[in-house]
């Protein structure tokens, strides 16, 4: 089955689906990083090294019940278009895109549960919920590692705990995140000191493609950064309980900007709206951040005729990838053209969307 | 102004953040910043790359920049290079200075967490034991550095089974 056959959907089902306090949180990840004894890590090993760890590892995880069916591929037989494809659904990442001999990527339909093999470590198995479900994430991908550690010889010590190639991520090897969905505070002003509290809890904040990215459409990345000196539970409870703080705020900042500035709310939503559904040539970052404005509009009960979800798709869909997958003639778009196909893909998805009205609060 | 990584080219990317409590300083040319994916200083953690710069100088002050793994070769060279390790080995190679490079990044120095299914903890009861005989002989030769350390280790190896 080729990656266009398996991958039907525009976006994954998964998030397709709602979660608990999806409106700020759009979803909840975890991932572990694993590596094998007695095998030196991908980014130090030779090619030949690389595909015979791969070769251990990819039958170990096909084998699993809980990725039956699953997609599973070298990254020599997909081409770069695909690899971005997968990048943009954050199933791997920019530096596994580049990879090709020796690395791979096993993924479940729905895409909950996604393995990269011969990253950075041998192993980066994560798993995938809609909203605030970092708890119910964790036991997952421990079950998923508990099952996998039967068959695969891990690289583990008593004292430091799971070994990795970075130093940063031994012990525990866990890394918890959730993507947030921050406008208020943006809007507000208070995303910097948001972004400096979080970090002071040892909390990293990174943008919409992780490391060193971005904070396109006002979207962010939450993450634990210390994995040593912690059971994985305590990981999480503490991530979790400072997402419900920075969760909290966010709401406030949202009522706070509606009793203290309606008109520069309601003008910034009200031009999204006017340009998604009225451009003809629009840039990717441009329309992330007008989506991400139509999706506050949205929380606050202002149109009718469109849904969270389908916000959530465009915003997938206009990623340059996405875009290239949906045209139907062969042939690379450049920049250029990609902005007109975008602005077409959006014009055409808000066409049943009513304008504005104000905001109805409860 | 240099640049903090490649230490060449003329810093024109500067980038403070608390850390800790601490005010920290990166500076950075052109083209490592762009390496280092420094776009937007809101949403890039800082703290990454100070671990990152920070770290491999403790790890050479404590093993010398010739010290190699002898299972894979890794050198610390190259761990400078990357601020990464080539092989599970290296933990053991570098071990040497792994504390120093660990503490910054880390809430504490010894694993908690999860073990592989079916892996038993080594018993630590074997290791006192010789590590007792060895404080004898130490202190019998009045040697009371060594002693310290060995004394140390002990109460390291006891602990997590007392709490326990």
């Amino acid at each position: 089955m080729t990656l266009d056959e398996f991958l039907t959907t525009s976006t994954s089902t998964v998030m397709a689906e709602s979660g608990p306090e999806d409106r700020i949180v759009m979803s909840s990840r975890v991932r572990l990083a694993r590596n094998l004894e007695g095998h030196k890590f991908p980014t130090w090993a030779k090619e030949p090294e690389r595909v015979e760890s791969l070769k251990l590892i990819r039958p170990a995880i096909e084998g699993l019940t809980e990725l039956k069916g699953a997609f599973s591929t070298g990254l020599e037989d997909l081409t770069m278009q695909q690899k971005t494809l997968l990048v943009e659904r954050h199933l791997i990442s920019r530096e596994h895109a580049a990879k090709k001999d020796g690395s791979g990527v096993v993924f479940t339909k729905d895409e909950s549960i996604c393995v990269m093999i011969n990253e950075e470590d041998h192993l980066r198995m994560q798993v995938l919920k809609p909203g605030l479900q970092v708890e119910e994430a964790w036991k997952e991908v421990d079950a998923l590692d508990t099952k996998l550690s039967k068959k695969l010889e891990y690289a583990f010590c008593d004292e430091r705990g799971y070994l990795t190639a970075c130093p940063t991520n031994v012990g525990t090897a866990i890394r918890v995140s959730a993507m947030l969905h921050l406008p208020g505070l943006v809007l507000s002003d208070h995303i910097t000191s948001t972004i400096s509290s979080a970090n002071k809890l040892g909390l990293a904040v990174r943008g919409l493609y992780g490391e060193g990215t971005e904070a396109l459409g006002n979207v962010f990345q939450v993450s634990n950064q210390q994995t040593l000196g912690e059971s994985e539970i305590e990981i999480v409870t503490r991530l979790s309980k400072a997402l419900k703080q920075i969760l909290e705020a966010e709401e406030n900042a949202r009522l706070k900007l509606l009793e203290d500035k309606p008109s520069m709310v309601y003008n910034q939503i009200g031009r999204a709206y006017g340009i998604l559904s009225n451009a003809h040539i629009i840039p990717s970052k441009e329309a992330m951040n007008q989506l991400s404005l139509l999706r506050l509009g949205l929380d606050f009960n202002m149109f009718t005729g469109i849904d969270a979800g389908s916000i959530n798709e465009m915003f997938l869909s206009a990623q340059p990838a996405h875009l290239q997958r949906q045209r139907q003639q062969p042939g690379k778009m450049n920049a250029e053209e990609r902005d007109v196909h975008r602005a077409t893909m959006l014009r055409e998805r808000l066409k049943k969307v009513k304008r504005p009205h104000l905001p109805k609060l409860a | 102004m240099k640049c903090n990584v490649c230490n060449e080219a003329e810093a024109t990317v500067h980038l403070t953040q608390i850390v800790d409590d601490k005010m920290k300083k990166v500076d950075l040319c052109e083209a490592c910043s762009k390496e280092k994916g420094v776009g937007d200083p809101a949403g890039y953690s800082l703290a990454d790359m100070l671990l990152g710069l920070g770290a491999s100088q403790d790890l050479e002050e404590a093993t010398g920049s010739s010290a190699a793994c002898e299972a894979c070769g890794y050198t610390h060279a190259e761990f400078k290079k990357t601020g990464r390790f080539g092989c599970p080995e290296c933990y053991t190679a570098f071990a040497e200075g792994l504390e120093q490079l660990l503490k910054p990044m880390h809430k504490g120095l010894r694993h908690t967490g999860k073990r592989p299914a079916g892996r038993k903890k080594a018993s630590g009861a074997k290791k006192i034991k010789s590590l007792e005989k060895e404080l004898e002989k130490v202190i019998a030769e009045e040697n009371f550095e060594r002693a310290a350390e060995l004394r140390d280790q002990i109460a390291d190896l006891r602990k997590p089974k007392e709490e326990a």
